[in-house]
């Protein structure tokens, strides 16, 4: 065994403080073996260091929340299904920027390999993928390469497994020129019960090893996944691993086909810091020890040690234990799907982690003092100063130019070229794929279907956490209402840069604070997630920051996919209304309206002024509203007014449907404010029966709280323009950006 | 008495249900489902369906591997007798690698992965599987692959074109494909390959329903 000096202790990533932990876990000094195991489990990505006390103030319960955050992902109830069944819905997002960066297609690949395992681990056939991606400037000379790498990678591995990809997002900004983010997320949906936790139980059970083989990739992806980029990110290529989804899709229809035995007793994938996380999570989570014969592991490749295969991070494999005496039951399934099946060591009861190889013991740690000793993080946090309020806003000349060149700008141009490159048909089940607010893919064999979306608006973060935060989950919400579904949970990525800088810090707590408010008060909590720290990079001149990026995906449920809602505008002569916060009354100079709003970025190059702010009672209530409008056939078509305001509303909604609109400016706006602000909790929607529409309308709020809320008459469908753009020039912006930067 | 329909799973077979599914709808009967390691067919088919998906990864040429399956020679024997097979995206490839349609299909010219709705042009309205359309019909079906790109010498496509056995053709340039050639069909007419997704388009929720009539018509003359 090396020696272990302070060089090794510090290549393991982890600083002085952290290793005279390790000793009192211990209770002396470590092995190399034991040292890694360390060095991986309490790693920001493991251990949430930095973010831990903060994320147990986001709200996480609901009547309809089965499983919350702590296992591999969450699980909400989604009721009745086929033939008696109850079906839930499970789902996380995860990160996979630093290996994207520097190797886009296998680490987005593997991205979605890695988030199908933590849903298909706990029962779930996986129904839909999802993901958020940010990259930099199209300029950039390398961002041509990795969009077209992560694309192709995030289809190369779901259309293969079978998982349709059916929406997701797309940012630029040069603050990701660095230091891209992909966040991948996966739905699946599983009978209530068979869900399978993590858990190991059950002294002497058999600890199995499935799925592929393991070899010397991704050694020390985690530790590499909590540091910041220097300039040899190149040389970091080993650390990436390589996806096989091939074998992932056997390895899917495998597990489900174990799982409807009653064989299991806890499994768990092997994602990051592979069979190190996996086994030391289940032992822990059980109470229980832990005893493996690393020579059975399954290797790849001859002479691999016990370190490096502790702390490979080669894909497609699970640890189960099983009930005593299944194996055989168990090992005839996976060997008729070609898949590796191994016994490789048992639960004990003596509350350690012991692995023995060539009749050695080569590491014995204590797992509680493993947990209990980890570091936790206060990190202190830079009070950061309000933006000023918008000075000197610009007005529009023309509004029809701007929106045309909004249209056919990297944030807002159409992501044909992208989703195409996703299989979002396969299973037969999506009524609603890429291009609108959320996706739609209905529960196999029922009348339901899910709602998927993925939300955040990096600029408004980065002015104002809190605010940022609310808007990401709120966004969210309104996605899903607009198709007419119920939003249920959500679960987020958390991407920030390094949070040792006291002023990062402060955007991840004002994030997290804002949207644990939004998730409160939209009854909307959160069940999985993970986080994704020190996203920055020395390579594009140092300690360049990523906007604060909390991602959010957020699942909803329609009772009866048959009153459901489109973006697209449905029959020429249909009044349109704009529901929002006071479209009435007049506009409120202290907000300006145009703060951080893309129109503001894109025509006059300036980042600045408040973001919109998030009335939360208000959104609430809008949403039901909308629902409400939805599930009683009121309006023909819905949509969210978010990224260029009213005016890209209005023209997404005239693509969809091939028909332009007349729309009139709200006399009391500026052109530019009444277009393009970006104010919240705002719905454009087409109205075919004025008539049924107006008693409704008649009805009246509900409450005093909710009464500022209103709509108003702004146009009629019909015709080939909008704003005096034709169709087909807006068309022509809006799928031209894309194909020229690509064929370029 | 119903349909009696096999569905054959590869390993990495990933449309099985979803034909399954739309043969179930249309005939009112559930097809068998078959494992790609069987070497039998079940007795008295009146169809055989090939999937969609990924066998094998498609890590050698796509359907190559599947081609030599155990079931594949029961496969080949019995459309030699003369019972129907049809075989969509990734079922055409292995139809193709087994022999049993002439031609391959490669990379889309594009070279990326496609999903889109596509307009077709039926071109055989005779055979088993498209007596449901008319000659010169439009339809919209929509495809999803990596590897659609049909390629044959030009006498193999001569030929084809000659005997009648172009079935789809894309109406837009799409992956490359010579002649734009969406399926072809085997010179005895029972077998059909094309890479568009039929059981993708037979219910309205799909978006569209121009599908159905090719299981309508095969299992019309079949059932």
């Amino acid at each position: 065994m090396s020696q272990i000096t302070p060089d090794v202790v510090e290549a393991h990533g982890l600083n002085s403080e952290e290793y005279e932990r390790v000793l009192h876990a211990l209770g002396r000094e470590p092995n190399l073996v034991e040292l890694g195991i360390f060095s991986v489990m309490w790693s920001e990505h493991c251990s949430y260091k930095s973010s831990r006390l903060h994320l147990k103030t986001l709200p996480t319960e609901a009547p309809w929340v089965i499983c919350g955050p702590g296992e591999n992902a969450g699980v909400i109830d989604i009721g009745d299904g086929p033939d008696g069944t109850k079906l839930a819905a499970i789902f996380k997002m995860e990160s996979h920027n630093h290996p994207s960066y520097i190797e886009p297609y296998q680490g987005a690949a593997t991205g979605v390999g890695g988030i199908l395992r933590d849903v298909f681990t706990m029962g779930a056939r996986p129904v839909a993928n999802m993901n958020a991606l940010r990259f930099g400037r199209p300029d950039h000379p390398k961002m041509k390469h990795l969009v077209r790498g992560v694309v192709a990678g995030i289809g190369g591995y779901g259309n293969c497994v079978g998982v349709p990809t059916v929406g997701g997002e797309t940012n630029f900004h040069p603050a990701y020129d660095g230091n891209i983010l992909v966040n991948a997320m996966t739905v699946g949906v599983a009978d209530q019960s068979r869900i399978f936790y993590s858990a190991a139980t059950g002294l002497g059970n058999p600890i199995v090893y499935v799925g592929s083989k393991t070899g010397r990739d991704g050694i020390h992806g985690a530790t590499m996944a909590s540091a910041d980029f220097g300039e040899d990110s190149e040389a970091k290529r080993p650390t990436v691993q390589v996806g096989d989804p091939f074998t992932e899709k056997l390895l899917i229809e495998a597990c489900l086909e174990l799982m409807a035995t009653d064989a299991i007793v806890a499994i768990q994938d092997m994602g990051a810091a592979g069979l190190t996380s996996s086994s030391v999570e289940m032992a822990s989570k059980g109470g229980a020890g832990i005893r493996l014969d690393m020579n059975m592991v399954p290797c790849r490749e001859e002479g691999m040690t016990p370190y490096e295969m502790m702390l490979s991070e080669s894909q497609e494999r699970m640890l189960m234990v099983l009930k005593p005496g299944k194996e055989p039951m168990a090992e005839a399934i996976f060997r008729k799907w070609e898949l590796d099946f191994a016994v490789i060591g048992e639960v004990t009861d003596t509350g350690h982690m012991v692995l023995e190889f060539d009749g050695e013991v080569v590491c014995d740690i204590p797992l509680a003092p493993l947990a209990d000793d980890a570091p936790l993080y206060d990190r202190p946090s830079a009070e950061l100063a309000k933006p000023a309020p918008l000075a000197d806003a610009p007005d529009s000349a023309d509004p029809g130019a701007d929106l045309l060149e909004l249209m056919g700008g990297a944030d807002l141009a159409s992501r044909k070229w992208i989703w195409e490159q996703y299989d979002n048909q396969v299973g037969a089940d999506t009524i609603a794929g890429p291009g609108g607010d959320a996706a739609l893919v209905r529960v196999h064999g029922t009348r339901k279907a899910l709602a998927l979306t993925t939300d955040c608006t990096p600029r408004y973060c980065f002015a104002d956490p809190y605010e940022g935060g609310k808007q990401a989950v709120a966004e969210a919400y309104r996605n899903i209402s607009a198709t007419g579904a119920t939003p249920l949970a959500i679960t987020n990525c958390l991407n920030f840069a390094n949070p040792q800088r006291p002023e990062i810090m402060a955007q991840l707590t004002g994030c997290i604070a804002g949207m644990g408010q939004a998730c409160r008060v939209l009854d909307f909590p959160v069940v999985s997630g993970n986080v994704s720290l020190y996203n920055e990079s020395k390579a594009t001149g140092g300690g360049s920051a990523i906007l604060p990026t909390p991602a959010i995906g957020g699942v909803g449920l329609l009772q009866d996919y048959t009153r459901r809602a489109s973006i697209a505008f449905k029959q020429a002569g249909e009044a349109i209304y704009l529901f929002g916060a006071e479209p009435w009354a007049t506009p409120n100079a202290a907000r300006g309206h145009l703060g951080q709003s893309l129109w503001l970025r894109e025509l006059h190059g300036r980042e600045d002024g408040p973001p919109p702010h998030v009335d939360l009672t208000l959104e609430k209530y809008q949403g039901e509203f909308i629902r409400e409008l939805i599930a009683a056939g009121l309006v023909s078509a819905v949509h969210d007014v978010a990224d260029g305001g009213l005016a890209v509303a209005l023209a997404e909604m005239a693509l969809a449907g091939g028909m332009g609109a007349e729309v009139t400016q709200h006399p009391n706006y500026t052109a530019a404010a009444w277009w393009f602000g970006e104010d919240q909790g705002r719905y454009v929607v087409t109205v075919p029966d004025m008539e049924a529409f107006q008693q409704q309308i008649a009805k009246g709020t509900r409450d005093a709280d909710t009464a500022s809320s209103g709509l108003r008459r702004i146009g009629t469908t019909g015709g080939d323009s909008l704003l005096g753009v034709t169709l087909d020039a807006l068309r022509q912006a809006h799928e031209g950006f894309f194909k020229d930067w690509m064929e370029d | 008495m119903g349909l009696r329909a096999a569905v054959i799973t590869f390993p990495g077979s990933n449309c099985d249900r979803d034909m399954a599914v739309a043969l179930e709808q249309v005939s009112g009967t559930a097809p068998l489902r078959v494992w790609h390691a069987d070497a039998t067919l079940p007795d008295r088919l009146d169809l055989i369906a090939l999937p969609g998906g990924f066998s094998y990864g498609d890590y050698l040429r796509s359907g190559a591997m599947a081609a030599t399956s155990p079931i594949m020679r029961a496969v080949v024997e019995a459309a030699g007798r003369g019972v129907p097979v049809l075989g969509v995206c990734n079922g055409f490839q292995v139809l193709t690698e087994a022999g049993l349609l002439p031609g391959a299909l490669l990379r889309n010219a594009g070279q990326t992965f496609i999903c889109r709705t596509v307009p077709l042009v039926v071109e055989n309205s005779t055979s088993l599987f498209t007596a449901g359309y008319s000659a010169g019909q439009r339809i919209r079906i929509p495809v999803a692959h990596h590897d659609g790109n049909y390629f044959a010498d030009d006498a193999t496509l001569d030929r084809l074109e000659g005997e009648g056995r172009v079935a789809f053709r894309y109406v837009d340039t799409c992956n490359g494909s010579q002649r734009d050639i969406a399926g072809v069909l085997n010179e005895a007419g029972n077998v059909l390959g094309m890479m568009p997704h039929p059981e993708r388009a037979v219910e309205d929720d799909h978006g569209g329903t121009d599908g159905r009539a090719l299981f309508e018509a095969a299992i019309r003359q079949l059932a």
